[in-house]
């Protein structure tokens, strides 16, 4: 076995990714899948600003356009944000903790391809007879009365993607409860390590919920469930309180890693430890306990009555503050710091204004009364639009630049990182800004077009012209990228020159297990203690030398979540093919086979031993 | 980890189901699911509870009407008793006791699956009164709360079995210890589950 890379033909290199349960290649493949469902969702959101740009406008219709705004939803939540922070999780997690993998590495891998799965299956309806089109949130009112199969695809993907994500946040909390290197106490844990520890958390009590609620739509409108049907005594709010059960912990699951990225990124770029450190870990862990205790807020109009409004909208604002305690923190990170204006630097900077724009817009809607003043105008669209753009996808954007040369051991370019950013930013707010207007204005969401007339003409052109900067933002990305593999310009251990965690200590490209020896771990920010004291190595050891246990591939997790692929087509056609209840049986036949398999078969894994360790020179620094 | 190694009961570590970093992080991960299977739980006592005897107008099925307690009596006494010996498993696992161990979990199996058999006819039953999972908002609700518990007996079932079966001619070591041990764990989760569907279905709905 050598960490060298070797020249492999195109199928073993396939075949290599489909069965890898290495979390590295798996952050990959997060990364490549993420990434193409965020340009689906980019597509997506363009059409709806094509459309939206002039009144009266017949661009796309009505029922197209409900189904684009459906799957722009879906798609940028969970088909994109979500794996792209796992995939960022993936990769740099473990060796910020001097792990030399995740706690279950075949349950990292089943829990990409059921992603993958969930998200194919739900792109799909797209082909066959239209897709979902009762918004992201599928209220049950809508969703049942919705012909044909695109609500079926909705449930159903996102049912198979939902245990991926399940499984991915079980498997992250085991990891840093019980893998970390030892030194690495859980106050010297870098923050995206919490941030993702917290949202892990989240993830594991935030997805049964959506989950139980999709079960409930399955059953309703594939197997003649009444959950939902008030003429069978059946409920739709209990859809709507599921659902944001999940639903607003999600934004925290979405946000918190996002957060850990800015709090990596500013003590790197401002060559200063992070400011107020335990205060941030406080702050994470808060704002994670807060956020399942403030769904109703997205109900306020349904009709609780004053008692539960009033608590739900003392308990958001109260968000506010741990999230205040995290943007001080940052701006006190850069106070008196030496600066350097990087790419993941001026998004990070970027980032600060336009969430802190979104947090506020937050607080003014959890106040009830406002709210329904507000609720289901373009001013919730702008609010949600900072908070997720402005705070995760920024996040995002800064991560992939700041982490490529540790996944693919290359950089990207700055100056065209640079550009990226002024288009993107500028384009964001030129986008959204203009929508709280809107809103205020009266123009209602989720309307596939308006009369001219109403003074909102100038301000949707306004923001349509603002999406076409952000499109031309994500192509030079796209071009930088692009280069940036052609070139392929091999970079060495610690390219931004100022990393402080464990990661960047290691040897680029960082070997297949990771550390070859355990580091011992002597501080927060111990790569840059050990820089400090002059230890070229970057890492004090804990352990010689020794043979390293790693695990073996596996095809199963593929054939597992296939089966789930297969039974889904069987679902949705219950009732109307005679080969739906076959196909489901076939399906779940071919995913609890292979489970039995997995399970009777034992897999003690490989070890790498000591000699091959010490010849291969990939090892040594 | 060494599967050829050979215990004694007196090199046995006390904690064979987490003397190892694997079965460590399986004994973590497990409790960190059950936790999630807290939640969905919860959610469907929750969604029960709402739509409790709610059904279309003039439904004549109440929990009242349909319940009979001694049958779920003894459904309840199976699953505890159970519990009880999977615990008897368990200890014998830990002092490497290997047959004991598994004729212990054998006479678990045999008290989930009776328990099983009544399950089903206790929903045959009800199906056969015409209370069907398509009937009411009530009856969706009941099967689906229910039913997901009694799908979760038999994973468990098929789980200890597959457990018993792969194992019978090795024995116990390192690798599996851990398993048992999980599988006894889910056992006794399933079994607090029903703790909460006797007291929140059966007798919440029979005394009113």
């Amino acid at each position: 076995m050598s960490s060298i890379a070797q020249k492999k033909g195109f199928g073993a290199t396939l075949w290599d990714y489909l069965t890898t349960v290495d979390h590295k290649k798996i952050a990959i493949l997060y990364l490549i899948t993420g990434g193409f469902f965020f340009i689906v969702g980019g597509i997506e959101a363009m059409l709806i600003r094509i459309q939206l740009a002039q009144p009266d406008n017949d661009f796309v219709s009505a029922g197209m356009f409900n189904q684009i705004i459906t799957m722009h939803g879906t798609t940028m939540i969970f088909l994109a944000a979500m794996p792209l922070l796992l995939g960022f999780m993936n990769a740099v997690m473990p060796l910020q903790i001097g792990a030399r993998d995740v706690a279950f590495p075949f349950l990292n891998s089943l829990g990409f391809w059921l992603f993958f799965f969930g998200g194919v299956f739900l792109n799909l309806s797209w082909f066959m007879g239209g897709a979902p089109d009762a918004g992201w949130t599928s209220y049950a009112s809508l969703s049942l009365a919705s012909p044909g199969h695109g609500i079926d695809f909705y449930a159903l993907g996102l049912f198979i993607s939902g245990f991926g994500t399940l499984i991915g946040g079980i498997n992250f909390l085991v990891t840093i409860i019980n893998m970390r290197a030892p030194g690495m106490t859980y106050m010297r844990m870098p923050l995206f390590t919490w941030t993702t520890f917290v949202a892990s958390a989240l993830i594991l009590f935030a997805f049964p919920p959506l989950t139980v609620g999709i079960v409930f739509m399955i059953v309703d409108r594939m197997f003649g469930g009444n959950f939902f049907d008030h003429t069978m005594g059946g409920n739709t709010i209990i859809w709507e309180h599921l659902f944001w059960i999940f639903g607003h912990p999600e934004v925290y699951i979405l946000i918190l890693p996002a957060f850990g990225i800015f709090s990596e990124i500013f003590p790197t770029f401002a060559r200063k430890r992070l400011f107020g450190y335990s205060a941030m870990v406080f702050a994470t862990v808060l704002i994670g306990f807060l956020g399942f205790m403030v769904w109703a807020h997205h109900m306020f109009t349904v009709g609780m009555g004053p008692t539960a409004n009033a608590i739900f909208a003392v308990a958001t604002m109260a968000i506010a503050v741990p999230t205040g305690v995290k943007i001080f923190n940052w701006l006190l990170t850069m106070w008196g710091g030496s600066i350097v204006f990087t790419t993941p630097m001026l998004y990070a900077v970027g980032f600060i204004p336009s969430f802190v724009a979104g947090g506020v817009t937050g607080v003014m809607q959890a106040a009830a009364p406002l709210d329904y003043q507000l609720h289901d105008s373009y001013f919730i669209v702008a609010h949600f639009h900072y908070v997720i753009v402005g705070g995760v996808v920024l996040g995002l954007l800064a991560g992939l630049h700041f982490y490529w040369p540790l996944m693919f051991n290359t950089m990207l370019n700055e100056k065209l990182g640079k550009i990226t950013f002024w288009l993107f930013f500028i384009g964001f707010h030129l986008t959204f800004f203009i929508q709280h207007f809107l809103g205020l204005l009266g123009m209602p969401r989720r309307v596939f077009t308006y009369v001219a007339d109403q003074g909102w003409d100038s301000y949707n052109m306004i923001s349509s012209i603002g999406a076409i900067f952000m499109a031309a933002g994500v192509i030079v990305l796209v071009v930088n990228i692009i280069m940036t593999i052609v070139k392929n310009e091999k970079v060495g251990r610690d390219p931004w020159g100022d990393g402080r965690t464990l990661e960047w200590a290691l040897p680029q490209p960082v070997p297949f297990y990771n550390f070859k020896q355990t580091p011992l771990v002597r501080g927060l920010d111990t790569f840059w203690i050990e820089k400090q004291e002059g230890n070229k190595e970057g890492m004090t050891y804990a352990e010689p030398v020794g043979d390293i246990h790693m695990p073996n591939n596996s095809f199963v997790p593929v054939v597992i979540s296939f089966g789930l692929f297969v039974a889904s087509f069987g679902a949705l056609y219950n009732g109307e093919k005679s080969w739906a209840v076959p196909v489901i049986i076939l399906g779940l036949g071919i995913t609890f086979a292979s489970m039995i398999h997995r399970s009777l078969k034992d897999d003690h894994g490989y070890h790498v031993h000591k000699e091959d360790l010490l010849d291969d020179k990939g090892g040594k620094h | 980890m060494d599967l050829n190694t050979k215990y004694t009961p007196q090199s046995w570590p006390d904690h064979p189901e987490n003397s190892t970093l694997e079965g460590k992080n399986k004994f973590v991960g497990f409790w960190l699911f059950l936790g999630g299977e807290t939640v969905t739980f919860a959610s469907l006592f929750a969604t029960y509870l709402a739509l409790k005897n709610k059904g279309p107008s003039g439904m004549e099925f109440t929990t009242q009407g349909l319940f009979e307690l001694p049958l779920v009596f003894i459904m309840t006494m199976l699953l505890l008793t159970s519990s009880l010996t999977s615990v008897y498993a368990m200890y014998h696992m830990k002092n490497y006791n290997f047959k004991a161990m598994q004729a212990w979990l054998m006479v678990t199996v045999l008290l989930g699956a009776a328990f099983l058999g009544f399950e089903i006819y206790e929903f045959s039953h009800y199906v056969h009164l015409g209370f069907t999972f398509n009937q009411s908002a009530f009856s969706s609700a009941f099967f689906i709360l229910v039913g997901t518990h009694g799908a979760h007996v038999l994973v468990g079932l098929g789980w200890i079995i597959l457990l018993m079966v792969r194992n019978a001619k090795r024995g116990l070591n390192l690798y599996n210890a851990p398993k048992f041990y999980l599988a006894s764990l889910y056992w006794h989760f399933i079994d607090v589950v029903w703790v909460f569907i006797f007291t929140v279905v059966y007798l919440m709905g029979v005394m009113g």
